[in-house]
């Protein structure tokens, strides 16, 4: 099962679009989506379930019972994706196409994408070469699982400054 | 300040009090694995989703932590003129009841007027630039820089560095380390 997710901001057209044309050269693995709000011309996928919002808790139920994430660059869904140790694509949104603001989905991207389990579809034509090789060769399990908190060092800068201004 | 027990004492009996506060999503997923920072304190999560109200109690429980409050207000961005407008207004009332010793966030919108807003009420603040912003830092995070006691980037080569050059850069944030 895949798991298509955009974030809850705003719809990502040509993902929903380029993963729908996916699924429909390859019907036998079902895929479902939270695509944010579509409005009268979002695009609506035919070849795969979808919803435009999920509770936190049916996300987190879509994620885990996921084998592979489709997603934007968003940090929400890449932490969660190393958190469940959970093989993920992701397609950076783009400034010029008004997808998102700027580019910084890309630094992102450029920058998370090197980590293992983590795939980086820069655009939707990369995005099936990608699926078809993830499918052909599926990950093994080699991610690395990380904890439910930050860098102990951070955690403990910040919780000096905190508790620093007692004194005054 | 007399001894060190007394000021022990006064510490017991007045917990400090903690805003935590940002928009919902990626930026709110970053703030929590900060969370045990603030663990003995008295914390108030404010951010634009209501359904993260039951996690954020379920871990409290969990952790053996005094029940945080919570506050949803509503979802603003830089399109919707009015509504930040209204969220500003939101966190201006919230921030006068709760009358946090320390505001901390990850951004993006609610987080800076909380920085602002709070710096007049005499907070400490303190703004951790989201991990997304792995090039630059965001524009509120540049524009919070006047109204965070502790200005901080996730990403190294975006401080301002501390050691091994010979001055810091003031311009920079600091960096202290990330949630990943």
């Amino acid at each position: 099962m895949i798991f298509l997710t955009v974030g809850h901001e705003r719809s990502f057209d040509r993902l929903a679009h380029a993963l729908d044309d996916w699924c429909r050269a390859n019907p036998a693995i079902p895929a479902f989506g939270q695509l944010a709000a579509l409005g009268p011309d979002g695009y609506r996928p035919t070849a795969y379930d979808w919803q435009e919002f999920l509770s936190p808790a049916e996300f987190t139920r879509h994620f885990e019972q996921a084998s592979l994430v489709v997603a934007h660059a968003g940090m929400g869904t890449i932490i969660t994706a190393l958190s469940l140790s959970k093989p993920l694509v992701i397609v950076p949104r783009r400034g010029h196409l008004r997808e998102t603001r700027n580019d910084h989905q890309m630094a992102t991207a450029r920058h998370f994408g090197r980590k293992p389990g983590l795939f980086v579809a820069e655009d939707d034509q990369a995005l099936t070469a990608t699926l078809d090789g993830i499918i052909a060769r599926p990950p093994g399990g080699n991610m690395q699982k990380i904890g439910d908190f930050a860098d102990p060092a951070l955690i403990e800068s910040l919780r000096h400054f905190i508790h620093a201004g007692r004194g005054r | 300040m007399s001894n060190n027990k007394e000021a022990g004492n006064r510490n017991r009996l007045k917990p400090l009090r903690i805003l935590a506060i940002s928009s919902a999503g990626g930026h709110w997923v970053q703030l929590q694995r900060l969370r045990s920072a603030w663990d003995g304190c008295h914390v108030a999560y404010v951010t634009s989703k209501a359904e993260y109200e039951p996690d954020v109690m379920e871990d409290a429980r969990r952790r053996e932590q005094r029940p945080p409050r919570f506050y949803k207000i509503i979802e603003a961005n830089r399109w919707k003129k009015a509504d930040l407008i209204r969220q500003c207004a939101q966190i201006l009332a919230i921030l006068i009841r709760e009358r946090p010793h320390v505001i901390v966030t990850t951004g993006a919108a609610p987080g800076f007027f909380a920085l602002l807003l709070g710096k007049i009420l005499r907070s400490r603040t303190i703004w951790i630039d989201s991990i997304a912003n792995a090039e630059e830092m965001s524009l509120s995070g540049q524009k919070a820089k006047s109204f965070a006691d502790l200005w901080l980037t996730q990403w190294e080569h975006l401080s301002g560095g501390s050691g091994g050059g010979a001055s810091p850069d003031r311009d920079k944030p600091d960096y202290k380390g990330a949630v990943l």
